[in-house]
Parts: C-alpha cells; sequence; structure tokens
C-alpha cells in the first residue's frame, strides 16, 4: 500500500512537472510594440508595424530565440499621446512583455517614457526627438536619427562647400522649431553665420516673403527645414525669384514625393537623408548596403510596396532587440544591459554603438548628402 | 524699395487666392443669408479633381476644368438638397453648424478618395515669372487676380440685371414676401448653393498650380475667405475681392517688416481692428439698399 502511494505520488508530481518543464523549454518570450498604425503619423506607423510583425514572422521560423519563440503584442497609438500612455500600461501590466518597440512620433514616445522607467521595461523608440534619449535614461534607447545629426551633416558639407553665411526658412511645428534650434545651436561650430531667420505655415501657399527678406540678407546658402508640402513651395518660390544660391532641405522632405511637389524646382537642391533611399547608389564596400538589399527584398516580397526609412528604425530595433533577448532568459536588466552593450551593429539606419551616455549610438555617417539631379537623388560627398 | 515691391507682389498673389474664395462666400451670403463654413472643402474638392481630370486622367485643360466645375455644382446641389433643406429647424445658427459638419465630412470623404499625401498641378500658362522693377510675378497670380474680378463682376451682373439673379436676392430679403410674388424659394437656394460652391471649385482650379494640393487644404483656406469676406463687408462682392487683396497684402507686409512668425497674428489683430472701428466691414452694403 505504503508503495502504491508513493508511486501515486511521484506519478503526481511528474503530472505537475512535465506540463511546467515543457512550458518552460516553449515558453514564448513576448514583446510590444507601439505605433502610429493609424491616423496623420501613419505614414511612419504603418510600415513600422508592418516590419516589426516580418521580422518577428522571420526570427520565429528561424527558431525562434534560444528556442523560445517570439510573441509579439502590437497597439496602434492612432499618434496620440494619451493612447499611447494606455497601451504601454496594457503592455506593461495586462501582456507582462519583455521589451517595447516604438512608438513612432516623438511626442507619443516621450509620453510614455516614464511609464517604462518606472515599470523597468527596456523601450526602443523608432522616434527622431533629441528630448528622448537627451539626458539618457537608463531604460529608454532609440533607433531613428536626431535632426541633431542631420544638422550636422547638412554643416560639414556647407563647411566643405565655403559656405559662410546662411538664411533659414523653418516650419512653423515642431520639427521645424526642432531643426531651428539644432541650426542656431549649432552654427558657430562650423563657422557659420546664420544672418537671416523666418518661418512658414505648414498650409501656407506662398512663401515668397520670407524668401525676399532672406534675399535681402544676402546669405550664401538657404536652408529650409520643413515635411511635405510646405518644402516644396519654397522650392518652387526659390525658383521663382530667381534666387541663385543653394538652397538645402532636410531629410524630412527625402522621398520621392518630394521631387514630384517640386518638379523642375527640385534640381539642384541638396539635403541630408538615411541610406535606404539610395541603397542602390550606395558602394559596394558600404557595410549597410546588403543590409538595406536584405530588408527591401523581404519586405516588398511580403507587402507588394517600398521600403521607407521609417520601416527602417523598426527593423533596427527589433534585430537589436532580438540579439539582447540572447542568453537574457527573460531578464528585463539583462535585456537592458546588452542593448547598452551593443557595439558595431550595422542596421538598416546606421552603424549603432550604443554606450551608457549614448542611447542613439549613430553618428553624422548614418546620413548621406544627395543632390536632386534630373528628377532623381544623386550622391554626393 | 525693390523688396516692398515684392512684398506687395506676394502678398497680391495670397490675396488673390483669399478673394477668390471670398467672392463665393459672399455670393452665398447675399443670395441666402447663409454663411457656408464648408466653402474651404469646395475650394479643396476643385483643386483635388484638376489633380485627378488633368493630371492623371489627362484631359484637356479646357475639358479638365468643365468637370470640376460640373462637380463643384453638382455636389452645391446636393449639399442643399439633403443637408440644408432637411433641416428640421432652419434656424441660422443651425444651418452653420450643418455646414461645420459637412465640412467634417467632406474633408474625410477627400482623404479616403484621394489618399493622404499632397499633389502639385503644372501652372496654366508655362511663362517665367515676369520682372515689374526688380521683383517677381507670378503668371499664375495674373490668372487668379482675373478669375476673382471675373467672378466678382459675373456675379455682380448676375444678381443685380439678371430677373433670376434679382428673384434670388428677393427670396434672401424676405422669403414668404418672394414666395407669394410667384418666386420659388427652394429652387433659388438650390441654384445659389450650386454657383457658390462651383465658386470654390473655380477658386481650387486656379490656386492648384501656385500651391500643393490635398485633403486638408480646404480648412484654413475657408477661414482665410470667411476673414476675408468680412472685412470686406458680407454679402458685399467687390467689398469681398478688396478684403482678399487687403488681407494677403497686409499679411506679406506683416512677414516682411516686421516677422514671418507673427505674420497670422498681424493680419488678424488688423482684422479685429477694423471690424471694431466699422463693424460692418469696408465695404458693408447698406441693408436699406436692397430695395
Amino acid at each position: 500500500m505504503g508503495m502504491k502511494k508513493s508511486v501515486i505520488a511521484a506519478l503526481f508530481l511528474v503530472l505537475i512537472l512535465l506540463p511546467a518543464s515543457s512550458l518552460m523549454a516553449t515558453s514564448v518570450y513576448k514583446v510590444g510594440g507601439i505605433f502610429s498604425s493609424t491616423g496623420r503619423a501613419s505614414f511612419l506607423g504603418d510600415p513600422e508595424k508592418k516590419t516589426m510583425e516580418m521580422m518577428v514572422e522571420k526570427i520565429n521560423a528561424e527558431g525562434g530565440i534560444d528556442g523560445h519563440m517570439l510573441e509579439a503584442v502590437i497597439y496602434d497609438s492612432e499618434g496620440d499621446p494619451a493612447k499611447a500612455v494606455s497601451a504601454v500600461n496594457k503592455l506593461i501590466h495586462k501582456d507582462k512583455v519583455l521589451a517595447i518597440v516604438g512608438p513612432s512620433t516623438t511626442p507619443t514616445t516621450l509620453a510614455i517614457v516614464n511609464f517604462v522607467e518606472r515599470a523597468q521595461v527596456p523601450l526602443i523608440s523608432c522616434a527622431a526627438g533629441v528630448k528622448i534619449t537627451t539626458p539618457v535614461k537608463p531604460w529608454v534607447f532609440k533607433t531613428a536619427q536626431s535632426d541633431l545629426l542631420a544638422v550636422a551633416a547638412v554643416y560639414q558639407h556647407m563647411k566643405n562647400a565655403g559656405i559662410k553665411k546662411i538664411g533659414i526658412l523653418t516650419v512653423s511645428n515642431s520639427f521645424g522649431e526642432s531643426g531651428k534650434m539644432q541650426l542656431l545651436d549649432q552654427a558657430q561650430d562650423f563657422g557659420i553665420e546664420v544672418v537671416q531667420v523666418e518661418s512658414f505655415g505648414a498650409k501656407d501657399t506662398d512663401t515668397t516673403t520670407q524668401l525676399t527678406k532672406i534675399k535681402a540678407a544676402s546669405p550664401d546658402a538657404i536652408v529650409c527645414w520643413g515635411t511635405n508640402p510646405g518644402p516644396a513651395v519654397v522650392a518652387k518660390n526659390v525658383k521663382q525669384l530667381k534666387i541663385d544660391i543653394p538652397l538645402y532641405q532636410s531629410h524630412g522632405v527625402a522621398s520621392p514625393k518630394f521631387i514630384e511637389l517640386a518638379g523642375d524646382a527640385a534640381e539642384g537642391i541638396i539635403l541630408p537623408t538615411g541610406k535606404i533611399l539610395v541603397t542602390e547608389l550606395l558602394d559596394d564596400k558600404d557595410s549597410q548596403k546588403k543590409i538595406l538589399e536584405g530588408y527591401q527584398t523581404d519586405y516588398s516580397a511580403k507587402f507588394n510596396s517600398n521600403v521607407s526609412g521609417f520601416g527602417g528604425y523598426a527593423f533596427d530595433a527589433v534585430n537589436m532587440l532580438a540579439n539582447a533577448l540572447k542568453g537574457s532568459n527573460g531578464d528585463k536588466n539583462k535585456i537592458r544591459l546588452a542593448l547598452e552593450n551593443t557595439r558595431n551593429h550595422v542596421g538598416a539606419t546606421g552603424e549603432f554603438n550604443f554606450s551608457d551616455k549614448d542611447h542613439n549610438g549613430l553618428s553624422p555617417e548614418a546620413f548621406v548628402m544627395v543632390e536632386i539631379k534630373n528628377g532623381t537623388w544623386k550622391l554626393i560627398d | 524699395m525693390q523688396e516692398i515691391i515684392q512684398y506687395l507682389f506676394s502678398g497680391i498673389t495670397t490675396g488673390a487666392i483669399y478673394a477668390v474664395i471670398a467672392v463665393g462666400l459672399s455670393m452665398l451670403y447675399s443670395s441666402t443669408e447663409l454663411i457656408n463654413f464648408a466653402h474651404g472643402e469646395f475650394v479643396m474638392i476643385g483643386a483635388m479633381s484638376m489633380v485627378t481630370f488633368w493630371v492623371h486622367m489627362a484631359l484637356p485643360l479646357p475639358v479638365a476644368i468643365g468637370c470640376t466645375l460640373a462637380l463643384g455644382c453638382a455636389l452645391g446641389l446636393l449639399f442643399e438638397r439633403f443637408a440644408i433643406r432637411t433641416a428640421r429647424n432652419p434656424q441660422p445658427i443651425v444651418l452653420v453648424i450643418i455646414t461645420v459638419g459637412a465640412s467634417i465630412f467632406l474633408r474625410g470623404t477627400g482623404m479616403i478618395v484621394w489618399g493622404k499625401d499632397p499633389f502639385s498641378v503644372p501652372p496654366f500658362s508655362n511663362h517665367e515669372s515676369l520682372e515689374i522693377f526688380g521683383a517677381a510675378l507670378l503668371p499664375q497670380s495674373i490668372w487668379i487676380v482675373a478669375a476673382a474680378l471675373l467672378l466678382a463682376g459675373g456675379i455682380h451682373f448676375f444678381l443685380k440685371r439678371t430677373l433670376t439673379g434679382k428673384a434670388m436676392v428677393a427670396s434672401a430679403v424676405n422669403q414668404k414676401a418672394a414666395w407669394l410674388s410667384g418666386i420659388p424659394p427652394e429652387r433659388m437656394a438650390v441654384l445659389a448653393f450650386a454657383i457658390s460652391t462651383g465658386c470654390g471649385a473655380v477658386a481650387g482650379i486656379f490656386i492648384a498650380p501656385v500651391t500643393m494640393s490635398s485633403y486638408d487644404m480646404g480648412t484654413i483656406l475657408g477661414l482665410k475667405g470667411f476673414c476675408a469676406a468680412m472685412i470686406g463687408g458680407l454679402g458685399s462682392l467687390w467689398g469681398a475681392f478688396a478684403g482678399g487683396i487687403l488681407l494677403g497684402v497686409l499679411e506679406s507686409l506683416g512677414a516682411g517688416l516686421i516677422s514671418s512668425g507673427l505674420k497670422d497674428a498681424i493680419a488678424f489683430i488688423l482684422l479685429l481692428l477694423i471690424l471694431y472701428v466699422r463693424p460692418g466691414g469696408l465695404f458693408s452694403a447698406k441693408e436699406a439698399k436692397r430695395f
């Protein structure tokens, strides 16, 4: 009888432990995603969401991470900070994710930073704002290039071209204001003097007044900082006023749409862009070229549409997160440390070198300067 | 000096846009006493239809303009028939709110039809910008000024010199009296809407080449057009034209001489001042003159 009891007890133990241990072996790593996949910023969030889904599928098809399948829980913030906050709370408390990718925009990211810091969940944002990672917050990383780097790339090009005096024309929204701040802050470092500062409304139909004022200050070049369609109006107005000094634009218009909008007026415009836009023009020795081509092939095969730089931010975030998850055994602090120690990671956006002082990890080389020639992009040094 | 001339030209360019929008708004007001806050959306529909008919379908320019105009008028007709006339309590405030609702509806529909991307339309006449006293003037600006003048003149003639026009004004002044003298007020209202939204579409047609067109361009243009109509005095067609040009020039001078960051603020402060001194607007049509 005693033996029978112990056999039953042993069987019980096995029954209890078996599912648990078999669960352990196949337990999934849950990661969260918050993207503005609909709404005004859907041009950012939609490719990011698709990219994350594609990457997770790919990682799982290759056997997951240390035998763990990945599961992505993705919420739509609609570009609304309040919705991003409710999404982050769901991810942290209900879904209990190991890390979060996104959100897509600077305001939605800044809204949730405190929540992930308090809950100690690693966050890799896909937004560009400098404020996200300066000052450095232990649990917050980002993959998008800051406008700080874009301005540095533009100024470096100007310095090489011998441009000393510039007039700047920025759109009066958060993108333009942030660009204006960087343009004014960094000018001195490159020996450049800003002789005229003007702004225009995002929906203005004409900017000739501002350009006339800039022209009167006789600068060597004009920098326009905005997102479509305003900069295309500026480009047209510059041609109409016959202002024949170089016109620089921001990475905010680095898309074929800008060339389509500005038409002939786009000729000769110089702007910084992520390498994804000019993949086929890159030198074969460029370490990013293969990665960009791979991403492009996978993405267009799956979604039948072209890649954008924005999807690239999610591509890098998921890749670095997957690397950090390896050997972490699901420990969030280990994931955080692994992210912080990521060095020489060549991604779609650039080469990442994170450290405890830099949670963006990119250098101005993440941008290349291009000139618009014959309705297409041409790489310049 | 050269800069001042350029500011003036720039002001006239933007002002002409406001003027051509204000004329349509003012026309509807003088024939139905109603302010249509969806007017900007009809401007958007005009501009975006030009993108579809002229750029995408590559129809000849006059055909594209004709199609766009027909679409604008037809939508105005539907708008009056299904949104305005069906109002059970047709008080002015109710109708104005209906037009606000319609503007949201039209903007949303525009987004679904044309997507969220902006589009550009080539200019009608491909000339270099003209140089006058060292300042540049766009040929398309002349087109817009001409369109605004022709619209204002044509509608003025229609309302003052033709029987239908007079009947329209009559039913705006007193619907019952007009009905008693054999004027069908409903038909007049429908006609007024079709003409007014057609004017909006014309504005869109001429604006499209100078600026970029997108589904959400109408809101701010409609507001600026409304300001222009207020400055000139609602109901006065020439006032609407002058008000538009004045608003544009004030904006441009404000941006050029003071600060481009304060451009809109300067224009709106002046608008408040003008309305404070002359509440009816600069060219207000005296009520008594109607009869």
